[in-house]
């Protein structure tokens, strides 16, 4: 059991979002410290280009490590304005700071969010 | 409710995380899986293994009955040897791939993977109708602790009491008796799954801890826990069949590029009958569809098992049956069974990584040699 951080909304393929849940808004979107613990070291991201759509719930990219691979999923339905470059030479950050310097992308929201959890709802998810 | 290995206690305070593999709650890794590895490939690493089944065989017809029941000439080991070897069944599918070794002229142990221990023991009880010998489980009773690595000699060294002479000068593939400090005694191998220099220890469970703890004693900074999932990109690197991935009811050992475990006999040492026997003879004389391959690749996304591996056109010539980014080397690795025709080293394929083509070629195996 990671830590998780109150201020932020999950969903239950275990990314967080970060900013305005609504139409309009901005987000930053990462996978959670659980996520991460599972996957172990993770060597390889493969995240959606700045500019594509993506929706809610689907898969828009994947995350490799050593022991797995994971299919990385959007968490809202938007447009791409951001991906982290850094990541390309240091995956591991998503490790070593899953919720700061492990960022993954940011969304431009184009449709109003549903489903996404309370830290409280998303640790009873990973308890 | 899955088992507990005697080191359990010793994985929690080290912060481990635990996983189910094969029905034990076992250290997937400790701090970091790519770290874990390193420490093996450059200095040492400490590994439980106690989910592993050791089976014990003694009797006047112990040598008869591993002649007849495995595939190896076990009566040709000398005493303190271990030999890589399997049990097929008579339609010469791989049951499991065995460690043995012979701990006196009528005493064999019998290491089995954990998922297949119960049927290794079954089968061998089947097998010893008429045969002289005692089949013992043995397995709760043994805490199986490895050090594998370079610098794994000066580690066990320092942890023996008495009979240190052997250690340096044990063959690879030898055991041996020794006392460890605290009077603890030990059956020390020189055996592994890394690829690396290294040793296992075979302890009473009721000493595992204390074994535990005087390997990362001695060890200081060079010795690092490491997890099931540094283990398995170990063996990987180092072309090492996994059953359930390389091996399995349905490869016979040629189709795994392991006929040399088989032994038939010669005319001048012919050999009676054992278990499969004609069907390994059927497939020693006919060459494998699909033969085992080892496979690299210079982009970033890995072969994982059950992979589709295609040709250039995009025609299925076989399957992936493990992979990841290889630690050591730095790039995706794999092993996989693959149309003979395409077997040659250097020969492009395609694995179809989750709906894309990735190109990789063919390598012979293992793809990581230790320096000598």
């Amino acid at each position: 059991m990671g830590n998780v951080p109150g201020d932020l909304r999950y969903s239950a393929e275990h990314e967080w979002v970060d900013g305005e849940l609504a139409v309009g808004g901005e987000v930053t979107i990462g996978i959670t410290e659980h996520a991460a613990d599972a996957l172990g070291d993770i060597v390889y991201v493969e995240a959606p280009g700045v500019g594509a759509t993506v929706t809610a719930g689907e898969v828009c990219g994947e995350l490799e490590s050593t022991k797995a691979v994971s299919e990385l999923y959007s968490p809202v339905t938007g447009t791409v304005t951001a991906i982290n470059d850094e990541l390309a030479s240091e995956p591991e950050s998503i490790n070593k700071d899953p919720f700061g310097t492990g960022w993954i992308f940011k969304v431009a929201i184009t449709e109003e969010p549903a489903g996404l959890l309370e830290a409280s709802a998303y640790e009873g998810l990973t308890a | 409710m899955a088992r507990r290995s005697p080191l359990h206690s010793e994985h929690v305070a080290l912060g481990a995380t635990l996983v189910d593999f094969a029905g034990w709650e076992m250290p997937v890794r400790y701090s970091g899986d790519i770290a874990e590895h390193v420490a093996v490939r450059t200095s040492a690493g400490l590994f439980d293994l106690s989910h592993m089944g050791e089976i014990a065989v003694r009797g006047d017809d112990a040598v008869a009955l591993l002649e007849y029941a495995l595939v190896g000439r076990m009566g040709a080991m000398g005493l303190g040897k271990a030999k890589y070897t399997m049990i097929c069944a008579p339609d010469g599918g791989v049951i499991d791939d065995l460690v043995a070794y012979r701990r006196d002229w009528d005493h064999f142990v019998i290491v089995a993977n954990a998922s297949n221990k119960d049927t290794v023991l079954g089968e061998l009880e089947a097998r010893a109708a008429g045969f002289a010998v005692e089949i013992e489980d043995e397995s709760d009773q043994v805490a199986l602790i490895a050090v594998q690595g370079p610098a794994s000699e000066g580690i066990v060294t320092a942890m023996i009491a008495r009979d240190a002479d052997n250690i340096d000068t044990l063959p690879y593939y030898a055991a041996t008796n020794v006392v460890l400090e605290g009077d603890i005694h030990a059956f020390v191998a020189r055996t592994g799954y890394t690829g690396e220099d290294g040793f296992e220890l075979f302890v009473a469970a009721a000493d595992a801890s204390e074994v535990w703890r005087l390997a990362l004693a001695k060890g200081g900074d060079a010795i690092t826990p490491c997890g099931l999932s540094a283990r398995d990109t170990l063996r990987l690197e180092a072309g090492m069949p996994l059953y359930g991935q390389e091996l399995t009811r349905s490869t016979t050992p040629f189709d795994a590029g392991l006929g040399r475990v088989i032994a038939f006999g010669t005319e001048a040492n012919p050999r009676g009958d054992f278990v499969g026997r004609s069907a390994l003879e059927t497939a020693r004389d006919a060459a494998p569809a699909r033969v085992l391959v080892g496979l690299v690749g210079d982009g970033r996304r890995s072969p994982r098992a059950g992979y589709a591996v295609t040709d250039v056109n995009g025609g299925v010539v076989g399957e992936v049956t493990s992979g990841a980014p290889s630690p050591t080397l730095g790039h995706p690795i794999g092993m996989a069974y693959v149309d003979a025709e395409l077997s040659a080293a250097g020969t492009q394929v395609l694995i179809d990584v989750r709906g894309r083509g990735e190109p990789m070629a063919v390598a012979a195996l293992p793809l990581y040699r230790r320096a000598q």
